[in-house]
């Protein structure tokens, strides 16, 4: 894969494995702060609404928790929920360091730091400036702690493979259509019946085969290389 | 091998190792380390026999959860923070001298000459302040107002308390953030402050208040003048590290300087707070002598003259 335009973040690891990450672009970050802002705004409008009771003492223990909100709310969640503030938690994405670790009080506040610098002039337009600049959709603060956001899939562990009846291929194959066809086969109960037809009939003129058919053609081919025999 | 045959073969061991992590029980299973490298093979090993892409994604999810468990923070280690008091913090403040001279210069020589300016034109004070500041600061200090700072009880205390806290910990953490612009934010705000700072002192001394405002900010100057200065050397440090990466990538050389100034910066979040605490509840009290005020004060600078020279001396600069 061309490493110049994909979002895929690969660290080598102390075990001397790539690890692998997707690196998550400015708009769902976007999203995430929304929902942040928004949460935010709402528990200082109720403490507002508590605190007024309280008179002048209110107001100071008032100012105190709106300091805290504006800098360390993204901090300890961050920190202490894996990465995730509320809003990237709904988003689905994570803040770590860029080796790939859980991210560290050091580096959460440095970046939360920066969001002071990130914010400016208006509506983090150099954040987002600096975002669309870097290779990994990196803000500012994010380069100075050595941060990046990646998203956090979640991954089927069901293995299973269409009932067809496994067959080798009646042409050579290259590695790459292997992998492709043994994708495809995988992929069986993701991709909806009629796009799966539509894919395999661009192989007719191969495989001699139209819709159904065709489709299950592949899917044997891809179960024989799957090792699925009988 | 097959992929089928991979599968069926560690299905098991991977169900075993995912089942851990969702306990978090892995910190009490010795062979965790042992699951962990094995999957790391076997990742590996699904890589360069081109598995499905399927069944790599799912690994190498699988190998990211156990990585994060495996090379998560020591949190076991209690002492960290008396660690950082006596030596890590002091130890940075030396390693980074220059810095923090060319900081101090920054907020300390614009401070003066404001002074002075305004020591000796009663008008010039209106140049940096509008009208209406002017008044309310001349009375907040007045020679006839009984109270100093402002009148009291303990309720006030602690809503001045909050309010320097969400104003001063944040401007000095505007200086520090202000240095990722090639230090110019840091340079800025550090100006900004002498300026200000300069222009109220010189003004209320001319006008005959220093009785009031001297021993007001005696008690909290030390911590709150030097920890902006503090935090403007952490910013310039950033802007440094973009201006001149000397033999690393700029990305490295911006990081390596981030960990010294976030060091830095932890320190200056403690005495900022010092300083809201002191300057709410101790600098407004008004049934204090001047003269303990000043002994008060003179001692804070002494103290930090003291643990910034000698603090941590052994395993440092």
């Amino acid at each position: 894969m061309n490493k110049d335009y994909d979002t895929s973040y690969d660290v080598e690891t102390p075990e001397a494995i790539d690890l692998s990450a997707q690196v998550v672009g400015p708009v769902p970050r976007v999203l995430a702060y929304s929902i942040d802002l928004a949460i935010r705004l709402v528990v200082l409008m109720l403490l507002t609404a508590l605190f007024a009771f309280l008179g002048e003492a209110g107001w100071g223990l008032f100012m105190i928790f709106s300091f805290l909100f504006e800098w360390f709310y993204p901090v300890l969640f961050e920190v202490l929920r894996g990465g995730q503030t509320p809003g990237k938690k709904m988003l689905q994405i994570a803040v770590v360091n860029d080796d790939l670790t859980p991210v560290t009080w050091s580096t959460s506040i440095i970046r939360n730091l920066l969001r002071a610098v990130d914010m400016l002039p208006f509506a983090y337009v150099l954040g987002l400036v600096s975002m669309t600049c870097t290779q990994h959709f990196q803000r500012l603060g994010d380069l100075a702690a050595g941060s990046i956001v990646v998203h956090r899939r979640t991954t089927s562990k069901v293995f299973s493979l269409p009932q067809v009846k496994p067959q080798p291929a009646a042409m050579p194959l290259t590695l790459e259509d292997q992998l492709a066809i043994a994708g495809f086969t995988r992929r069986h109960d993701q991709i909806s019946e009629s796009r799966q037809q539509e894919l395999a009939d661009i192989l007719e003129p191969l495989t001699g085969k139209k819709q159904r058919e065709g489709v299950y053609y592949l899917q044997g081919i891809g179960a024989w290389l799957l090792g699925k025999r009988g | 091998m097959k992929q089928n045959s991979f599968e069926q073969k560690y299905k098991q061991s991977w169900d075993y190792l995912e089942q851990l992590l969702i306990d978090k029980a892995a910190v009490a299973d010795e062979r965790y380390p042992q699951y962990y490298r094995e999957l790391c093979h076997q990742l590996a090993l699904a890589k360069h026999r081109r598995y499905s892409p399927q069944l790599i994604d799912y690994l190498n999810d699988l190998v990211t959860k156990g990585h994060h468990f495996f090379y998560q923070h020591n949190y076991r280690y209690h002492f960290q923070w008396l660690e950082f008091l006596v030596f890590d913090f002091p130890n940075a403040i030396r390693r980074n001298w220059l810095f923090v001279t060319i900081a101090a210069a920054l907020f300390t020589l614009p401070l003066l000459v404001m002074a002075t300016a305004c020591y000796v034109n009663p008008e010039f004070i209106y140049s940096v302040m509008d009208v209406g500041s002017v008044g309310s600061m001349e009375a907040m200090y007045g020679a006839d107002n009984e109270k100093i700072g402002r009148e009291r009880g303990s309720d006030t205390d602690i809503l001045m308390f909050g309010h320097y806290i969400q104003n001063n910990i944040g401007i000095g953490f505007r200086t520090f953030a202000g240095g990722i612009l090639y230090g110019a934010g840091s340079v800025f705000f550090l100006v900004f402050n002498g300026v200000f700072i300069g222009a109220v002192a010189g003004h209320l001394t001319q006008l005959g208040f220093g009785a009031t405002f001297y021993p007001f900010i005696a008690g909290h100057g030390s911590f709150e003048l030097t920890a902006i200065v503090f935090s403007g050397a952490a910013g310039l440090k950033l802007g440094y590290a973009l201006i001149r990466p000397g033999a690393y990538s700029i990305k490295n050389s911006l990081r390596f300087a981030g960990k010294d100034a976030i060091t830095i910066m932890y320190g200056v979040i403690l005495m900022l707070l010092i300083a809201a605490f002191v300057e709410a509840f101790w600098s407004s009290t008004t049934g204090v002598p001047s003269i303990v005020k000043y002994v008060v004060g003179g001692t804070f600078w002494l103290m930090h003259g003291l643990y910034f020279s000698y603090s941590g001396r052994r395993n440092g600069p």
